[in-house]
């Protein structure tokens, strides 16, 4: 009698506890579908929406004014170009730089490690803030918004994570290499930029490559460094146009027509992206990256 | 982004490259004696210097940033702070806590003027109580979800999805800001206005959270989820390393118990990365408070606390965006400066602290950028 309640007592234990593992799994799937379908939606209706609005002339014309149809972002492409020439001429070789330090000179010192710190930390800095700073620093001084300011601003926002791309790739080059040159009398600044960061350079170009996609959807920052133009300009003295700055005035504005056009500046912007992503994915499938993101 | 890697588990982890195969793996290889006897011969001891005194320069430019950024924030906010001190992160004068406390609650009574920059009156607290509440409930939906996305890809899926999920969480990080916002604006917010506000209206509006009948689908509630949805990859990404660290042996251990798999995630995996888990979480959150354009576009921007969650409201990054370019008066500009101030410090504080979890579990193993 009691021993037939003691095990029917843990016949129902057993029962309880698989169900409670189905369950279990069956939430975390619900989850993952839950998660990847929003997220394949946004994609999918942006690939939709922006492809059926892209045409030649988009790269080709500027915006007409309110009220005419047709236009293209050609202003707003230049000047994302502009401004993501800048902003690379400033962040990537202090980034690489930095990398190196990181990965060659400073391994397991405590200025490494505050220095891996702070670049984590200024990572998660809102980019608005940095936009703010910039403002403040070059903007109020000049008197003007401009065009190099909102580059000086994306520059900044590079340096951190093309530094810690930069590091973790160096880190994958085996020390064999590195000793390899060393003892063929090669000085070591040579060895570390043409043995060490040679090997790890498609690494470290999809790396800055990734740093510069990041950056050229950031509309934060620019809002008030680059400002926007509805105008032609390729001057960096004076207020340009960016594409997620246009997408952004577009988006909210009252109009189908531009409602269109910034669909399309949002496909090319994630069209970017998407390469950039690949890329690095690529490139760190194999060789000696293998792993390495 | 930040995430974290492990050097031992990483590669454990990656299919095809069973450890000791790869010529280094991720490990920091130790300066051999070899390398440190030939770096001390110093046939070019001095271009070797001057070299890595400029890396040691470029690595000390991010202090510098940091630094700059700061210092440009409390110059440019020392206007308002001398005017209003701590009381702009308080009730405006004339209002006590009991008198806010009733505006918020009564949606018929009269709003405090929190914000009016034509007589130069400043108080930070409606952008404070919308940057909590939208980071809040960005939190609420999305940590949930995440954990079981991060179960499921470290202790259920099978091999050939491993992979392409982890791609589109990738993908899903480097969305800007702005095309969620420009998705939010076009498929979500109507999608609110239409189904789900008058539901959530219908079945909890007698808690008073979803009191509001807000005809424009903007607001708290659609901004939180827009966030919710910005920061899952994040946290979700986080955690599933995290849990990834947890050794093999404690799984196996607890299976070896009789244990079923939900059993063995619940007590050996999930119960061992939660100081990580919960850095993951203060990550997201750091993400959230910050998050600028995409809320902008949705929260619908009006300075006023109402204690239902439908209605229009404004964060601190989003008030910035809004009016920063349009602030002429020095008195508003140094407010909005201050503003920002506070959001870097609470930024900076959140993240290292997340940090710090995160370190703590991952033993220090070098954080990787991307």
């Amino acid at each position: 009698m009691g021993v037939d309640r003691v095990r029917d007592e843990h016949k129902l234990k057993a029962r309880l506890r698989s169900v409670i593992d189905g369950a279990a799994t069956g939430l975390a799937i619900l989850a993952t579908v839950l998660v990847v379908a929003p997220l394949v939606a946004i994609f999918v209706y942006l690939v939709y929406k922006g492809a059926s609005s892209l045409n030649l002339d988009f790269f080709t014309k500027v915006p007409k004014p309110v009220g005419e149809s047709g236009g293209g972002m050609a202003n707003a492409i230049v000047g994302s170009a502009l401004l993501l020439g800048v902003g690379s001429l400033l962040g990537i070789p202090v980034g690489i730089g930095g990398g190196i330090y990181l990965a060659e000179f400073g391994r397991g010192t405590k200025l490494a490690n505050a220095v891996r710190f702070t670049a984590d930390v200024l990572n998660g800095v809102p980019s608005i803030v940095m936009g703010i700073a910039i403002y403040a620093l070059i903007v109020v001084p000049q008197g003007h918004f401009s065009a190099f300011s909102g580059g000086v601003a994306l520059g900044i926002m590079m340096i951190p994570t093309v530094t810690r791309t930069t590091e973790e790739m160096l880190l994958m080059v085996p020390n064999a290499v590195r000793e390899a040159a060393l003892a063929l009398g090669v000085p070591n600044w040579r060895s570390v930029l043409s043995i060490t960061v040679k090997t790890a350079s498609p690494g470290i170009i999809t790396g800055c490559m990734l740093a510069f996609a990041r950056v050229a959807g950031e509309t934060a920052p620019l809002i008030f460094t680059a400002l926007g133009n509805t105008f032609w300009s390729v001057n960096l003295n004076r207020e340009i146009a960016a594409l997620p700055l246009q997408i952004y005035v577009y988006a909210l504005s009252p109009y189908d027509d531009w409602h269109r056009l910034a669909w399309a500046g949002a496909l090319v912007l994630i069209i970017l992206i998407v390469l950039a992503v690949s890329l690095v994915r690529y490139v760190t499938s194999r060789g000696v990256l293998k792993g390495a993101s | 982004m930040t995430e974290i890697r492990i050097s031992q588990t990483q590669v454990l982890s990656e299919a095809g490259n069973p450890p000791g195969q790869g010529p280094a793996n991720g490990a920091q290889p130790e300066a051999s004696a070899i390398r440190t006897f030939l770096l001390s011969r110093g046939n070019s001891a001095g271009a070797d210097r001057v070299f890595q005194w400029l890396m040691v320069l470029c690595a000390l430019t991010i202090f510098g940033i940091v630094a700059l950024i700061a210092m440009q924030l409390v110059y440019g906010s020392q206007l308002s702070w001398h005017k209003f001190g701590f009381s702009f992160f308080a009730w405006p004068a004339g209002f006590t806590f009991a008198s806010i406390f009733k505006a918020v609650l009564d949606p018929n009574a009269a709003q405090p003027n929190y914000w009016d920059p034509v007589n130069g009156h400043f108080s930070a607290l409606p952008f404070i109580y919308g940057t909590l509440v939208s980071s809040f409930l960005a939190l609420l939906m999305a940590v949930p979800l995440a954990i079981g996305v991060a179960v499921f890809l470290t202790e259920m899926c099978p091999g050939a999805l491993r992979a392409p999920l982890a791609f589109i969480t990738e993908l899903l990080a480097a969305i800007p800001s702005v095309i969620y916002g420009l998705w939010a604006v076009f498929v979500l917010v109507p999608l609110m206005r239409e189904q789900v506000n008058p539901f959530l209206n219908k079945t909890l509006g007698w808690t008073g959270f979803f009191s509001d009948d807000n005809p424009t689908g903007l607001g708290f509630f659609s901004a939180g989820v827009i966030l919710a949805i910005m920061i899952l990859p994040i946290i979700s990404s986080l955690t599933r390393e995290v849990m990834l660290a947890v050794p093999h042996s404690q799984r196996e251990a607890v299976l070896a118990l009789g244990a079923t798999r939900w059993e063995m995630i619940r007590v050996g995996v999930l119960r061992n990365a939660r100081i990580g888990i919960v850095g993951a979480i203060i990550l997201g959150l750091g993400r959230a408070l910050g998050e600028t354009m995409a809320v902008t576009m949705v929260i619908g921007n009006s300075i006023e606390i109402h204690r239902s969650l439908l209605s229009n409201g404004n964060t601190m990054a989003s008030v910035i965006a809004n009016q920063f370019s349009e602030a002429s008066d020095n008195m508003h500009l140094s407010a909005l400066v201050e503003l920002g101030l506070a959001l870097f410090v609470v930024t900076i504080v959140v993240n290292a602290l997340a940090q710090l979890l995160v370190w703590a579990v991952t033993r220090g193993a070098p954080a990787r950028a991307s």
